[in-house]
């Protein structure tokens, strides 16, 4: 157990380990998405006050799911960089980012999208909305403290604590929805509670939440091996890889 | 590099021991002096004391200028607007929290000194809230005069900043710390700190909102103090690392 995630905490070893799980996460993720979103968009029933327009739902909850995620994964990769000094966590969290900011903006954009025909608005200084501007905020101060570090390692170090002091955020995001009166509806989805959507809607989300998960776990495992390739070009093994590539 | 060199003198003139075994009082000694120093410093460039208060008074000059010189109007927004500014000031004056430490040498000294950074660290906030964030909570109803703010919210406008901004020094600290060693650190100081400063003007303000409106403010206060309570035990920890990473890179 314990040589294993050694063994992973070598980027040689990452990047052939990473190498056999790749192909599962994009096939899973790509099999997820098309199946959710044809059964979604085409197959779900219509909701009842909203009509059509409630179909939104099936980008809009997976991206708000991931976005906050995201923030969090980045944080714990944070934390592990920190603590144990692996590389990996780092470029993991390095490549997470960007992600993780589209994914916040993708959430904030679909939810203006869904405002107008549901709200009559495409803002609303509401909690939740309120505090994923915040998420979109928190992001873009960790890309760019990480951009204006000339070295490398001051750059992981910092971003590291930035990500570790904004996770506190995610919480507040959390429970944003008591803290104010709000005009967004309550969570989609509760684990403890039944949902409330009806079984035909709600498989469709579950589908189209799990693929989005497999499309980031894909994406990043990817951009981390690439990165692995930049921050490890003089290593030798590198060079025996892409001399074995020509 | 002049930090492997001090490293070398440092421990060529005290030996490893010294190091570890502290004096009696050695940590309330160090911070009395990181302390006095630092409010020495601070009141002897008047300056930097008061340009965050000049800032203040300038920005919520501006609203009755920009939007309406209506009382109705400003008082029903005056909490808000008096919170925001306040908010903007006390930001204003945290890129020099560390910069001169840094620029002089004298943050070295500190990372290098056998008390713990994280206390020193505090102390440092300490002074700044002192010379910051208490003077701006005490103008502050002065310019809620001016703004035409209800009677009976001004004792708590003054309360929830003296409060709110003690929060706000604290967290501003970490993003000072982390930017210290950039050398345009300024705009990018408040992409990181504003957006943790939300939850501290949600309540901050929400209490003078809530004295205007005669509900109890406690709760409000309490959740200020809770904040407080949180940013004193986990900012001064995030603040010596950031110092840290900033000194080495």
């Amino acid at each position: 157990m314990w040589t294993f995630i050694h063994k992973l905490g070598s980027p040689k070893w990452f990047y052939v380990i990473s190498a056999r799980l790749l192909p599962w996460f994009w096939a899973a993720a790509a099999v997820l998405i098309v199946v959710g979103s044809i059964w979604g968009l085409a197959f779900a029933p219509a909701d009842y006050q909203q009509g059509n327009s409630f179909r939104i739902i099936y980008v809009h909850v997976p991206a708000a799911f991931l976005a906050q995620s995201i923030f969090v994964a980045m944080a714990v990769s944070g934390l592990i960089f920190m603590v144990w000094k692996i590389k990996i966590a780092d470029m993991a969290a390095a490549m997470m980012a960007p992600l993780g900011a589209a994914m916040t903006f993708i959430a904030l954009f679909s939810g203006a999208v869904w405002g107008v025909p549901t709200w009559g608005t495409w803002w609303m200084w509401d909690a939740r909305l309120t505090s994923m501007l915040i998420l979109l905020f928190l992001y873009v101060g960790v890309i760019a403290l990480r951009g204006a570090f000339s070295s490398r390692d001051s750059a992981s170090r910092a971003a590291s604590v930035l990500a570790l002091v904004g996770v506190i955020n995610i919480p507040i995001i959390k429970y944003s929805v008591d803290w104010w009166y709000t005009l967004h509806q309550p969570a989609t989805f509760s684990v403890t509670s039944r949902p409330a959507m009806p079984l035909e809607m709600w498989m469709p989300l579950l589908i189209m939440v799990l693929g989005f998960y497999c499309f980031f776990i894909a994406l990043t495992l990817t951009r981390t091996r690439s990165e692995i390739l930049r921050r490890e070009a003089t290593k030798h093994w590198v060079r025996e890889l892409a001399g074995e590539g020509r | 590099m002049p930090m492997s060199s001090t490293e070398a003198t440092v421990s060529k003139a005290e030996p490893a021991t010294s190091l570890h075994r502290e004096p009696s009082g050695g940590l309330r000694v160090a911070l009395q002096a990181t302390f006095r120093r630092d409010l020495t410093l601070l009141l002897r460039r008047r300056g930097e004391v008061l340009n965050p208060l000049v800032f203040f008074a300038l920005v919520i000059t501006l609203f009755p200028i920009g939007i309406s010189p209506d009382p109705e109007l400003l008082s029903t927004i005056a909490p808000g607007l008096l919170w925001v500014a306040a908010l903007l000031a006390a930001l204003l004056s945290l890129d020099s929290l560390f910069r001169g430490d840094y620029d002089d040498g004298s943050l070295e000294q500190l990372l290098l000194s056998p008390q713990p950074l994280a206390a020193l660290a505090l102390a440092k906030v300490a002074v700044h809230w002192l010379l910051t964030g208490l003077p701006l909570a005490l103008m502050a109803p002065v310019l809620g005069i001016m703004l035409s703010l209800p009677a009976g919210s001004y004792l708590v406008l003054s309360l929830s900043l003296a409060l709110g901004s003690a929060s706000l020094s604290l967290i501003g600290a970490i993003g000072a710390a982390l930017t210290v060693g950039l050398a345009r650190g300024g705009v990018l100081l408040s992409l990181l700190v504003l957006p943790l400063y939300i939850p501290v003007l949600i309540f901050g303000a929400g209490a003078v909102q809530a004295a205007i409106l005669g509900d109890s403010i406690t709760a409000h206060l309490a959740i200020l103090g809770a904040l407080l309570a949180v940013a004193l035990m986990l900012a001064p920890w995030a603040i010596a690392a950031s110092l840290r990473i900033s000194i080495n890179g």
